[in-house]
């Protein structure tokens, strides 16, 4: 395609053809760029353009219809407040992403009198607006942001979430308290390190009962957590970290007491402070959890939140969840059938693209079942609905046992190691306990004992795991993969067979899957489009749809010929064009398939190449994974494909087409059987069971804000090369942590050494911890981005 | 030297009502979120626009 000029659009910066739509002397690519500029220019608002370059996104999925939002009932659930002047609404637009779009949403003020006022959160990529309901509808206020290009997200399952929103606060609360308390009581416990002349005395007993009164919150309000869950964890006979951790920390205090009300010495307060303190540090980091990226999403948020239910006083929106057996439903272009139904009226050509994986349209006849999840595409059409939403046969996936909502529990390594630790610990304890009493020293006994449970508090243990993680997690997020929490890096790492849907998932929906090499003038091209229209093989209907609409003027064929295998042959306005393979053509070159050459009038002017529509280096990466684990390929589509996927996937793996949902969680769960460790790799709700099943569900994705189905992980498609980097760097972090616990075991030891023999100075254990803490913290960042740079994940 | 006694209970007093505020800052939400605002301090003010309400950009912030 001979493309004159390289304008970019004024708005979204897309290249601009030579039709281009016009305004202010800016140049736009499409009526909706221009449409979105005319408006903001006319409320003065063009400032939106001067913070960034083509700030602006390319509406490219079809309008919605917002009728529903007229609905009392569906309404109220959107809005967070309401009076009787003022609504206040939250909105989650996914196309928020730059500072223009934060200025422009808060300043809707200026577009609209009604609107009050608007406040963005861009790392949320929320948008709060309290408006004048009198004025503005919510429908209205919709449409509004609609109209400027930025459409937010309305779907059942973010008007549910809406109520309980994930809050950290909690524990920041905590945090600082235990903050507070450790840096007062360590001011207070400096005097007694520093060493007190017999005139000052009489103030330790003062500091001492001082630090008592700092350390009790952190225990009662602070530590409580590592209480509660110590006791959990025993309740279920398992012995995780937080066992000696609570045991360490109820010592600290008990021991604390003691020393402070017998003025035997200054106690551990700052020790027993800052091991809380950094514990819940620890904790906040590896709770970081990503807020703009669901990981929980279930047909809910694919849905629609309303649907058109045809009724005896006509076309009415209704919630989906009032949808029962034998209404009629009216579904229009590009809307989602909401349940299974059965087709009364009108043409069905529905897409099942992202519930089977079946990537062609599939044409209904009336009467005939059409099942819920499609997408219909053409004219509107009427259903009765046979089965409700939730019975349905893609939604009945939810029902299964994998589903049942439980907490998923990835065994870690820290907590196979803790019960090894915590026997070991109690059992030195004990056995100094033991001797020191054989050896006639009570006191001794008492002192040594306790000093083994305080100095030997994993804490330095506890804190690797999560400082590793984290680190690691915000490297695989630098890098595109978005995984869900810290304990599935872990899992990533024993990964040894991986399953792969086909459709959206090692092929890419948006790969060009045509490229013209050579020369056509825009006439000619007019010409070669006019006579591909005609044919009904797959390749000249993908050539059409590639070459996009026209003018419309039509122009005059004759002699139309298609030779089976070959190609086909016309005259256009006087010129003989051929579209086919070398030989028909008469172009030099080998016969080799997805090639097609076009000729004028016998003269070659050039070749389509039809792209591969796998992602990028698939044999490659495909390659690179099978060399220490098994590949599989499991799809719902049909096994067209599958002689070229035989090619790419090594000789061992299964290739299996047309499976339903339900069969492929089948086979995950047949892998497993087996002992394998399976990481699914699928993008569409058909997927979904396979996901949950496996061990490690990743879902790929070529837009993040877009539907995903449930998953541990979400992968940007652009990084699907990276997989195996990504697989390795995630060894290399449980590496990390397997060396963090050597070094905090190795202070364990040292401080270990002085314990048992009951000669340990509150001062030491001052020391030891943080300086233990501090060295685990370093070398896990330092390591942890050693590794990423050894695996190219970050530049050096 | 009892002084010191007085010194103490102000530091700590002073430190508590810095924990007060912290409190208070968490729980109206000002720590949820940390990156907008960034953003928005350096947008211009826009002079050639003498009708825009002053008072709800300040209720904005």
């Amino acid at each position: 395609m001979i493309v004159s000029k390289t304008t970019q659009c004024y708005h979204c910066g897309d290249e601009v053809s030579h039709t281009a739509y016009e305004a202010d002397g800016h140049a736009f690519c499409c009526l909706g760029c221009q449409s979105v500029y005319q408006i903001l220019s006319s409320s003065n608002m063009q400032q939106y353009y001067r913070y960034n370059t083509h700030p602006g996104k390319k509406k490219t999925e079809a309008s919605v219809r917002y009728e529903y939002l007229d609905e009392a009932a569906i309404a109220d659930k959107l809005i967070d407040f309401k009076n009787d002047e003022i609504s206040v609404a939250t909105f989650y637009i996914p196309s928020i992403h730059c500072s223009s779009c934060i200025w422009l949403l808060e300043h809707l003020y200026k577009l609209h009198p009604a609107i009050v006022m608007s406040q963005s959160d861009f790392l949320k990529k929320q948008v709060n607006i309290r408006f004048k309901h009198t004025e503005l509808t919510l429908r209205g206020l919709v449409e509004l942001l609609v109209d400027i290009g930025y459409e937010p997200k309305i779907t059942l399952q973010d008007v549910i979430k809406e109520g309980r929103k994930f809050s950290q606060k909690g524990l920041i609360a905590k945090i600082a308290v235990a903050g507070f308390c450790f840096g007062n009581s360590m001011m207070l416990s400096f005097p007694e390190y520093f060493g007190m002349g017999a005139f000052e005395a009489r103030y330790s007993e003062f500091f001492g009962w001082m630090n008592l009164g700092f350390a009790l919150p952190v225990l009662l309000y602070s530590g409580r957590d590592y209480f509660r869950s110590a006791w959990h964890s025993l309740r279920r006979k398992e012995l995780n970290l937080d066992v000696p951790l609570a045991i360490g920390i109820a010592v600290l205090f008990v021991r604390t007491a003691w020393e402070v009300s017998s003025t035997s010495g200054p106690g551990f307060a700052d020790t027993l402070c800052g091991l809380v303190f950094f514990l819940l540090v620890g904790r906040w980091i590896q709770e970081r959890t990503y807020h703009h990226l669901s990981f929980e999403r279930d047909y809910r948020s694919y849905f629609p939140i309303a649907v058109t239910r045809l009724g005896e006083g006509g076309a009415k929106p209704v919630p989906l969840a009032d949808i029962r057996v034998g209404d009629r439903l009216l579904i229009r272009n590009n809307e989602i059938v909401p349940a299974d139904a059965i087709l009364l009226k009108g043409q069905a050509a529905i897409d099942f693209s992202f519930v089977t994986g079946e990537s062609d349209p599939v044409r209904k006849v009336l009467g005939e079942i059409i099942y819920a999840g499609g997408r219909q595409t053409g004219e509107a059409i009427e259903l009765e609905v046979v089965k409700a939403v939730s019975q349905s046969y893609l939604t009945r996936l939810w029902n299964n046992e994998a589903f049942k909502p439980y907490e998923r529990n990835f065994r870690t390594f820290s907590n196979t190691v803790s019960r090894y630790f915590t026997v070991t610990l109690l059992g030195i304890a004990c056995s100094v306990l033991a001797y020191w009493f054989l050896a006639g020293d009570g006191v001794r006994a008492w002192g040594a004992f306790t000093a083994v449970l305080i100095i030997a508090c994993p804490c330095a243990l506890a804190l690797s795991s999560p400082f590793t993680l984290s680190a690691a997690l915000s490297i695989f997020d630098k890098n595109r993969l978005y995984i869900k929490n810290t304990a599935a890096i872990e899992q990533l790492a024993t990964i040894d067979c991986l399953v792969f849907d086909k459709t959206g998932t090692i092929s890419s929906p948006s790969a060009s899957r045509m490229r013209f090499e050579g020369s056509l003038l825009p006439h000619e091209w007019e010409m070669v489009r006019a006579v591909c229209k005609n044919s009904s093989h797959p390749l000249s209907r993908e050539l059409v749809k590639w070459a996009g609409e026209g003018s419309s003027e039509s122009l005059s064929l004759s002699e139309y010929r298609e030779i089976a295998g070959k190609g086909i042959e016309a005259i256009v306005s006087d010129y003989r064009i051929r579209v086919g393979s070398a030989s028909y053509t008469g172009a030099p070159g080998n016969e080799k398939g997805s090639r097609v050459y076009v000729s004028i009038d016998g003269e070659v002017k050039g070749c389509f190449l039809v792209a591969q529509p796998w992602r990028q280096n698939l044999g490659l990466v495909l390659g690179e994974l099978a060399k220490e684990r098994r590949l599989h390929l499991i799809s719902g589509d049909n096994d067209k494909e599958k002689a070229q996927l035989r090619s790419i996937f090594p000789p061992q793996a299964d290739l299996l087409f047309g499976r339903l949902p339900i069969e492929k969680m089948e086979f995950i769960q047949s892998l497993q059987a087996k002992g394998h460790r399976v990481c699914m790799f699928g993008d569409g709700l058909n997927d979904a069971g396979a996901l949950k099943q496996a061990n490690l569900g990743v879902a790929v994705s070529d837009d993040i804000n877009n539907f995903s189905p449930g998953c541990d992980a979400i992968l940007d498609g652009r990084s699907f090369v990276k997989l195996p980097r990504f697989f390795r760097f995630a060894k290399d972090a449980v590496k990390v942590i397997h060396m963090s616990f050597g070094i905090s075991l190795a202070y364990n030891l040292i401080g270990l050494s002085f314990a048992v023999t009951g000669t340990m100075s509150p001062l030491f254990a001052a020391v030891l911890m943080p300086l233990s803490t501090v060295t685990i913290i370093g070398f896990t960042t330092v390591a942890t981005h050693l590794y990423a740079r050894k695996n190219q994940l970050i530049k050096s | 030297m009892g002084v010191i006694f007085f010194l103490i209970g102000c530091s700590v007093f002073i430190a508590l009502i810095f924990l007060a505020a912290f409190f208070w800052a968490n729980k109206t939400g000002q720590h949820d979120d940390t990156y907008t605002p960034s953003v928005r301090i350096l947008f211009d003010d826009e002079v050639e626009e003498a009708g825009s309400t002053p008072t709800e950009r300040s209720e904005a912030s």
